[in-house]
């Protein structure tokens, strides 16, 4: 699935990342738990879904070669957590939606879950 | 190569720095991008540890051609039962450190799936050392 077409389905904002739209993501997977995120071995062209938005986040995606972040329920992405994300060439996008609601609706427009 | 760098304990804003730097000398050094990633897993949740469980401490990093030893030294309240430590989901973290998104008893467990070889020692009022070795 392309970013523009989660970010459209989502009704989400693109926060960091620049000519992306086009990229692919093949599945994503959902968890406020970065410990949880830590134990994914195969990260290629995953997203992130997660209502936890701190610097821990972003760092944990760059240890874990994670590219796509997707931010539920509107939460702050903080310019610490910004400048972090460019740094590593990451794409940051934020929603208002549930993580459920997020989930539900990538799900069952053929987005894959990682397990 | 030997590198050495302090790591504060409580300092939640750069917890991640260390391993962030050692995964871009890797890959500077042109180490399998496999390889890579375990380490840095591994060294992140053991960087992470030394934040949120000891006063300081500090990372020495070893590159050799054909391997990496971690070992990351900290002052602490130590670790009374290493086996028990060792074991998923058992935790003794704080309320912070689990809004981080960490403190689920996973991180110990993590760095040894993601170490060729990890060796643990602690005394109870001292602090632990964890030396981690992942072979190229």
């Amino acid at each position: 699935m392309k970013i523009k077409e989660i970010i459209s389905l989502v009704e989400g904002t693109l926060v960091v990342g620049g000519d992306v739209e086009n990229e692919e993501v093949t599945n994503a997977f959902a968890s406020d738990l970065m410990s949880d995120v830590l134990t994914i071995k195969d990260t290629d062209s995953l997203m992130l879904i997660t209502g936890l938005a701190n610097t821990q986040t972003i760092r944990t995606c760059e240890m874990s070669d994670i590219q796509i972040v997707l931010f539920v329920r509107g939460k702050n992405i903080t310019d610490e957590m910004k400048e972090l994300a460019e740094e590593n060439g990451m794409v940051l996008i934020q929603t208002n939606y549930t993580l459920f609601r997020t989930s539900g609706i990538l799900y069952a427009h053929g987005l894959s879950p990682l397990y | 190569m030997v590198f050495e760098y302090p790591v504060q304990g409580g300092d939640f804003t750069n917890a991640g720095t260390v391993s962030s730097k050692v995964k871009k000398m890797m890959r500077q050094l042109g180490v399998d991008a496999g390889v890579i990633k375990r380490t840095i897993v591994a060294l992140y949740e053991a960087e992470v540890n030394i934040v949120a469980h000891a006063y300081k401490g500090v990372i020495t990093v070893q590159l050799d051609s054909d391997k990496i030893y971690i070992k990351l030294d900290d002052e602490g309240p130590g670790i009374p039962d290493i086996n028990q430590a060792m074991q998923r989901g058992y935790s003794t973290a704080s309320p912070e450190v689990r809004e981080m998104g960490f403190g689920a008893g996973m991180g110990l467990p993590n760095i040894k799936a993601n170490s060729d070889v990890l060796e643990v020692h602690s005394v109870v009022g001292k602090g632990t050392t964890v030396e981690i070795t992942n072979n190229f």
